[in-house]
C-alpha cells in the first residue's frame, strides 16, 4: 500500500534532513499512528505520500504507483485516492456543510446525480445527518472535523492521511472522531493518523510509528504512545540515534534502554 | 456541470477583484488602441503606396515659351526635341526600366490642372501655355527614378526630370516615425498590461487560496484550478481590446472619414471604416493571447505540485 525504501527528505537551507533514510511499509487495511515531538518529521511524511513534496533521495510506493516516476500532471488523478484531515479542519467558511463535502466532489468533475446521493450518504455516516444546510462557525469543533472527514473520503479514498485530527478537540469530542476513523477503518480504508494525543494511541492499540529526527525508531504493533515492548526495528538504528536531542519523548522509551538524559548509553 | 462551476467561479473573481479588474480593462483598452492605431498607420502608408506609386511617376517636363531653368532659354520645345526625348525613352539602356509611358500635351496638362484645384483662386491664373507639356512615365520599380533622372536631365528642351516620388517619401517617412512610435508607446503599455493582468490574477488566486489548496488536496486536475483564473484575465482584457477596436473605428469614422476627408479633400488614397473593421478582431486576438499568457503564468506557481 505505502512503501518507503531509504527515504531522505532534505529542505534547503536546513542541514538537518527531516526525514534521515526511513524504510518501512504499511499494509492494505491498517491503521497507523505516527508519533513523535514536533519537527520530528510526521508532516514531512505525510507531505511525501501526498507528493506535495519530492523525497531527496530513495523511493516511496504508494498504491502501486512509484511517485518519483509519477508526471506532474497524473498528481491529480493520484490525490483522487488519498483523504486528508487536517488539525485545522480547512473548510470553507462561506459553503454550508453539504456544499463544503459536493465542493470536493464538483471539482473532480462528478455529475450531480453522484453528489445528491453520495454526500447526504457520507453525512449520515460523519453522524452529521440533520445538519447539511449549517455553516461551518454554526458548528463545534468535533461536527467541523466530521465535515472534514466527510469531505476526505466521500469519494472511498484508498489511504486517509490525518494530520492530528484531535489537535484541537476536547478528549471526549476526539474520542468520538477516534470511533468514527475506526469505523472508516474498518470499512477498508488505510488510515494513517499523526499524533499527540497520548491517551487516544495508548487506548487504540494499534500500530505506532515514532519517529524522532527523522528516523523511526520505533515501530510496533498494539503499541502505546510510549512503547512497553522491544521495538521491531533494532537497537542499532536506535542507537545511531544517538545524537539526537535529548528530552524528546523517543529518547525518554525504557525499552530503547536510555534515560532522559542518557542517550549516550545506548552506543556506549 | 463543471462549466457552469468553472464560470461562477470566475465570475466570483471578477465580483471580487472589481476594481482590479476595471484597472485591466483600462490599461488594455488604452494600449490596443495605440496597437490599432499603429496597425492603421501601417495600411495607410501602404494604401498610399498604392495608389500613388501606381501613377506617381517620372515627369519630364519639357520647356514652354517661359522658362529659362534646366536646359530651356525662353523658348518652347520644338518636336525635334520632343521626339529626341521620347527617342530615349525608347531606347536599350532605359526600356527595361520603363512599365509605360505618356505624353501629355498643354490642353491635358492644363485640364489636370483645373482639376486638381478645383474651386481654388490658382485656376483663374493659369492657361495652358503656362503649363509644360511631359512625358509621365511609369517605371517597373519605382526605386529606379535616379537612372532616368540621370539620362534625361541633360537633353536639350528637358526643363526638370522629376521623381514624383519624392513628394511623397517625406510624409510616408512621417507615418511610418508615427506608426514605430505608436508601436513603441503600445509595446511598453501592453508589458504594464501583461504585468497588471499577472499581478490582478495573483491577488484573485491569494483571496482564493483556501479553495485552491483543498482543490489540491482532493485532487482536481490543474486545468480546472487555473481556468477560472485565466477566464477572468481574458474576460477583463477582452472587454478592453473591444473598447480598443471601438475607438480605433470612431477614429477612422470620425476623425479620418469626417474631418480628414472634408477638410483636405482627396477621398482615395486615406483608410476607411473597412479597413478599421479589419483592426478590431486583431486587437482582440491580441488581447486574448496576451490575458491568456500572463495569467497562466501568474497562476502556475500555484499549481506547483
Amino acid at each position: 500500500m505505502i512503501r518507503f525504501d531509504t527515504v531522505t527528505k532534505s529542505y534547503p537551507r536546513n542541514p538537518r534532513p527531516a526525514l534521515n533514510a526511513v524504510s518501512m511499509e504499511i499494509l492494505k487495511g491498517e491503521f497507523v499512528f505516527l508519533v513523535g515531538a514536533s519537527g520530528s518529521g510526521k508532516s514531512s511524511f505525510l507531505r511525501l505520500v501526498l507528493k506535495e513534496e519530492k523525497p531527496s533521495k530513495g523511493q516511496i510506493h504508494v498504491l502501486g504507483q512509484q511517485l518519483g516516476t509519477l508526471s506532474s500532471r497524473k498528481v491529480p488523478y493520484f490525490r483522487r485516492n488519498l483523504g486528508v484531515v487536517f488539525q485545522d479542519f480547512r473548510l470553507l467558511p462561506q459553503k454550508t456543510v453539504f456544499d463544503n463535502v459536493a465542493f470536493s466532489l464538483q471539482v473532480i468533475g462528478k455529475s450531480r446525480g453522484f453528489i445528491q446521493e453520495a454526500v447526504p450518504d457520507v453525512l449520515k455516516m460523519v453522524g452529521l445527518a440533520g445538519k447539511s444546510n449549517r455553516f461551518p462557525h454554526e458548528l463545534s469543533g468535533g461536527e467541523q472535523q466530521r465535515v472534514a472527514i466527510a469531505r476526505a473520503i466521500v469519494n472511498k479514498p484508498a489511504i486517509l492521511l490525518a494530520d492530528e485530527p484531535t489537535g484541537n478537540l476536547d478528549p471526549a469530542t476526539s474520542a468520538g472522531i477516534m470511533t468514527l476513523l475506526e469505523r472508516i477503518n474498518l470499512g477498508g480504508t488505510t488510515v494513517i493518523m499523526a499524533t499527540h494525543d497520548v491517551g487516544i494511541v495508548d487506548q487504540m492499540k494499534r500500530r505506532v510509528i515514532e519517529l524522532t529526527d527523522g528516523r523511526i525508531v520505533r515501530d510496533e504493533r498494539q503499541g502505546g504512545y510510549q512503547t512497553q515492548a522491544v521495538p521491531i526495528q533494532g537497537f542499532g538504528l536506535a542507537g545511531a540515534q544517538g545524537a539526537g536531542t535529548p528530552g524528546t519523548p523517543a529518547t525518554g522509551t525504557p525499552s530503547i534502554g536510555t534515560g532522559v538524559n542518557g542517550t549516550e548509553g545506548v552506543s556506549a | 456541470m463543471r462549466l457552469g462551476l468553472v464560470l461562477g467561479e470566475a465570475a466570483s473573481g471578477l465580483r471580487r477583484n472589481i476594481s482590479m479588474v476595471i484597472s485591466v480593462v483600462l490599461v488594455t483598452f488604452i494600449s490596443l488602441t495605440f496597437v490599432g492605431t499603429a496597425i492603421l498607420l501601417q495600411q495607410q502608408i501602404g494604401q498610399m503606396k498604392g495608389y500613388w506609386y501606381d501613377r506617381a511617376q517620372v515627369t519630364v517636363s519639357l520647356c514652354t515659351a517661359t522658362d529659362s531653368t534646366g536646359t530651356c532659354a525662353q523658348e518652347e520645345a520644338t518636336d525635334a526635341q520632343k521626339d529626341q526625348v521620347e527617342a530615349q525613352l525608347k531606347s536599350a539602356t532605359l526600356t527595361p526600366y520603363i512599365e509605360r509611358y505618356e505624353f501629355e500635351n498643354h490642353e491635358q496638362a492644363y485640364k489636370n490642372f483645373q482639376e486638381s484645384f478645383k474651386g481654388s483662386s490658382f485656376v483663374e491664373f493659369a492657361s495652358p501655355e503656362f503649363l509644360p507639356e511631359s512625358f509621365r512615365v511609369k517605371l517597373k520599380d519605382p526605386t529606379q527614378a535616379a537612372v532616368l533622372v540621370e539620362s534625361l536631365s541633360g537633353i536639350a528642351g528637358v526643363q526638370s526630370v522629376k521623381d514624383e516620388r519624392a513628394y511623397l517619401d517625406p510624409i510616408l517617412n512621417m507615418l511610418n516615425v508615427a506608426s514605430y512610435a505608436a508601436i513603441g508607446l503600445a509595446a511598453l503599455m501592453l508589458i504594464a498590461a501583461a504585468l497588471l493582468i499577472a499581478t490582478t490574477i495573483r491577488l484573485s488566486a491569494f483571496s482564493r487560496r483556501r479553495e485552491i489548496g483543498i482543490m489540491r488536496l482532493v485532487g482536481a486536475s490543474n486545468r480546472f484550478i487555473q481556468t477560472p483564473f485565466i477566464l477572468e484575465g481574458v474576460f477583463a482584457s477582452l472587454i478592453g481590446s473591444l473598447l480598443a477596436g471601438g475607438a480605433v473605428v470612431a477614429i477612422v469614422h470620425f476623425f479620418v472619414r469626417g474631418y480628414l476627408v472634408k477638410s483636405v479633400g482627396a477621398t482615395t488614397g486615406l483608410v476607411g471604416v473597412d479597413d478599421a473593421l479589419i483592426v478590431v478582431p486583431i486587437l482582440v486576438a491580441i488581447g486574448g493571447v496576451l490575458a491568456a499568457g500572463s495569467a497562466g503564468v501568474a497562476i502556475s506557481r500555484y499549481l506547483k505540485v
